[in-house]
């Protein structure tokens, strides 16, 4: 059974955002990157399947050139091969149709069983490039899953529903289906697959090798300006050390709040 | 030329989904700011108590759409029958709630469409006919004002949350409802679902507990968990969670709080290393009282807390514990 896997690179999450000069994105110098969450685990999903049913690991990532060592991660962890869309004109691609696009048409070739995103990036948070990408390429689909098991012709996977309610869709293959966090415990690379990994392939594929222009990958909608949000509510900030605060904020949840 | 706004009314075992009338606030702010009409649209099968409820509110007409094949949600079916629906009424503006429903089709729906979506606004802004929404990235860190370049009918939805239900005006006189028809004769549904259910039955209901003490992933590992528990038990709340927290299993499942979780609104909430996601927003935001402890000062939780405090939860914690039972020492 084959897996591709579609692999973002956002900043950490602990990393402190501020905007960008031209106040349209953030600024990007200092920041350090990861592995989107959901991504992560939509790449561990397809190595424990790849364990249980044989087949081979593919992972795409759309992105600059420090999205290679998240490529390599991925590698060390156990995927086979990779394939990176890397050049200038991908820049063009900031909505998740015009990411999709390019991801579809980089997959054209690959015969795959399943199609593993992440359910939403970390940092667009579109929740679009998977489904996109399947109606794109003519594929079904279930989101939001939070198991997957792979029969003859079929998946049957578990699709979590709103507040604690699950249910189970079956689905013919070739399907691509988005990761919820959580559906399994990550593996840490070993030194072994760290290894591995510099033999493994990472194919760069250009926007031309695909056939595609900067006009084909113009977004519909753009950001025209990022900014901080507004605060709605006035947030009663208790300074002071640690003992002088606690002791402060109990005195307002006894007094003032009267909840305690 | 696309005219109108169109609004989505989900509904799912003939229970309809009240954040519609949320998303149904944002769509007569639209049409108003705009001068256009409002319309919605609702399908599955036996809907006439939704429509005749919808048709109550400020809005043009209802139109649903009723199909065999649209008995059950699946993705195939709603958008073989909204791209149908949507080419016929020619909106601008095809206004969606964000649920875990929308996130299974529209995006879909919107590339068989050959249009564009903005996903998850929280608000929007017009400018003479012009649109702009907002927002946000980086999981509410940052907001965004999106301009659409498109042509309409252009997707958009609205995050559950951002505007209230009980704002959706009513109408001075009911709306009309009408079929829409569609042909759905040639469509398969390949996808096959199974009754939904839920997990163990939920050995906690955290909804009518009075005092809540949450944790998230700024307690970096299952021994820290104590502190907190040490926290909880001082005050006699309950404990709970956000996701990553249940996901790795240091809290069991039932403690969740949020959109796939409890949702709860006790006397008082305190959220410890909590950076404030929407989806755990949704499921505490009504407490009476919130507490945020977190040491980043633009964590996205402040935004709705009472109080605050900025700093290292692991000093923070154990202090807050030994000054309540000093509190209650007193008596
Ligand atoms: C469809 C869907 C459904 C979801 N359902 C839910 C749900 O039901 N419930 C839920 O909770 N989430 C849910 N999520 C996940 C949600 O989006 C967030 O990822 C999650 O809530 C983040 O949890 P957190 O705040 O604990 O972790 P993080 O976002 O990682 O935040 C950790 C916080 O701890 C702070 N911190 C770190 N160290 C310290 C320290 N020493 N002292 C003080 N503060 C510190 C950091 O500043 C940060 O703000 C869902 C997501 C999706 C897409
Ligand atoms: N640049 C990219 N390269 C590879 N995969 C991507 C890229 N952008 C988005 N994806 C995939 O699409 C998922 C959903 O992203 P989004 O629609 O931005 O929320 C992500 O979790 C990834 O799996």
């Amino acid at each position: 059974m084959n897996i591709v896997v579609c692999l973002k690179q956002v900043p950490k999450k602990d990393s402190i955002l501020r905007i960008s000069a031209d106040g349209k994105w953030i600024d990007e110098r200092d920041i350090s990157y990861e592995m989107s969450e959901a991504d992560s685990y939509a790449l561990e999903e397809a190595l424990r399947q790849k364990e249980k049913h044989g087949g081979e690991v593919i992972v795409i990532s759309l992105g600059p050139e420090r999205v290679r060592q998240s490529i390599k991660e991925a590698l060390a962890k156990g995927a086979d091969r990779a394939i990176h869309l890397h050049d200038s004109v991908f820049d063009a691609a900031e909505d998740a149709a015009a990411i999709a696009r390019a991801l579809a048409a980089a997959l054209r070739e690959e015969k795959c069983d399943l199609i593993f995103t992440g359910l939403q990036s970390d940092d667009y948070g579109f929740a679009q490039v998977g489904l996109i990408l399947a109606e794109q390429m003519g594929l079904p689909s279930a989101t939001i899953v939070m198991e997957v098991q792979p029969e003859e012709a079929t998946v049957r996977v578990k699709r979590e529903l709103e507040s604690g309610w699950f249910q189970w869709v079956r689905l013919p293959m070739p399907a691509l289906l988005t990761i919820q966090s959580g559906i399994n415990q990550l593996r840490y690379a070993t030194l072994k697959g760290i290894m591995a990994a510099k033999k493994k392939e990472i194919r760069e594929v250009k926007a031309e090798d695909l056939g595609l222009t900067a006009e084909d990958l113009k977004p519909a909608h753009t950001i025209e300006r990022a900014y901080l949000p507004e605060k709605t509510k006035r947030t009663e900030f208790i300074e002071g050390k640690p003992a002088d605060a606690a002791a402060k904020l109990v005195e307002k949840l006894r007094f003032d709040a009267r909840v305690i | 030329m696309s005219q109108g706004i169109l609004l989505f009314i989900e509904q799912r075992d003939g229970v309809l989904n009240r954040t519609s009338l949320e998303a149904m606030v944002a769509a007569q702010g639209i049409a108003s700011a705009t001068g256009e009409k409002l319309s919605a649209v609702l399908l599955g099968k036996s809907i006439e108590n939704i429509a005749s409820e919808i048709g109550s509110r400020k809005l043009e007409a209802v139109h649903t759409i009723e199909d065999d094949k649209l008995a059950e949600y699946t993705s195939d079916g709603y958008v073989a029958a909204l791209k149908q629906a949507v080419e016929k009424l020619d909106p601008r503006f095809f206004i969606l709630s964000h649920t875990y429903q929308v996130r299974d089709f529209a995006p879909k729906l919107a590339t068989a469409l050959g249009k564009t979506f903005v996903t998850d606004c929280v608000g929007f802004r017009a400018e003479g006919k012009e649109v702009v929404f907002i927002r946000q990235i980086f999981q509410g860190k940052i907001n965004t004002d999106v301009r659409v370049g498109a042509a309409p009918p252009v997707l958009v939805s609205f995050q559950a949350g951002a505007y209230r239900a009980d704002k959706a005006e009513a109408g001075d006189s009911p709306a009309p409802v009408a079929r829409l028809e569609v042909d759905l004769a040639d469509v398969r549904i390949r996808t096959q679902a199974e009754p939904k259910f839920q997990e163990a039955k939920q050995a906690v209901d955290l909804s009518q507990a009075p005092l809540i003490v949450a944790v998230g992933r700024g307690i970096k590992s299952q021994e820290n968990i104590e502190i907190v528990q040490k926290l909880a038990e001082a005050l006699g709340a309950e404990i709970a969670a956000s996701r990553p927290i249940c996901d790795n299993e240091w809290l069991p499942m039932d403690r969740q709080i949020g959109s796939s979780g409890q949702t709860v609104s006790p006397k008082l909430y305190v959220a410890v290393g909590i950076s404030g996601a929407i989806q755990h927003v949704v499921g505490m935001k009504n407490s009476q009282t919130i507490v945020a402890i977190n040491k980043d000062a633009e964590a996205p939780i402040f935004d709705i807390a009472d109080y605050g405090i900025v700093g290292d939860l692991f000093e923070i914690v154990p202090a807050l514990t030994a000054e309540i039972a000093k509190a209650k020492g007193e008596g």
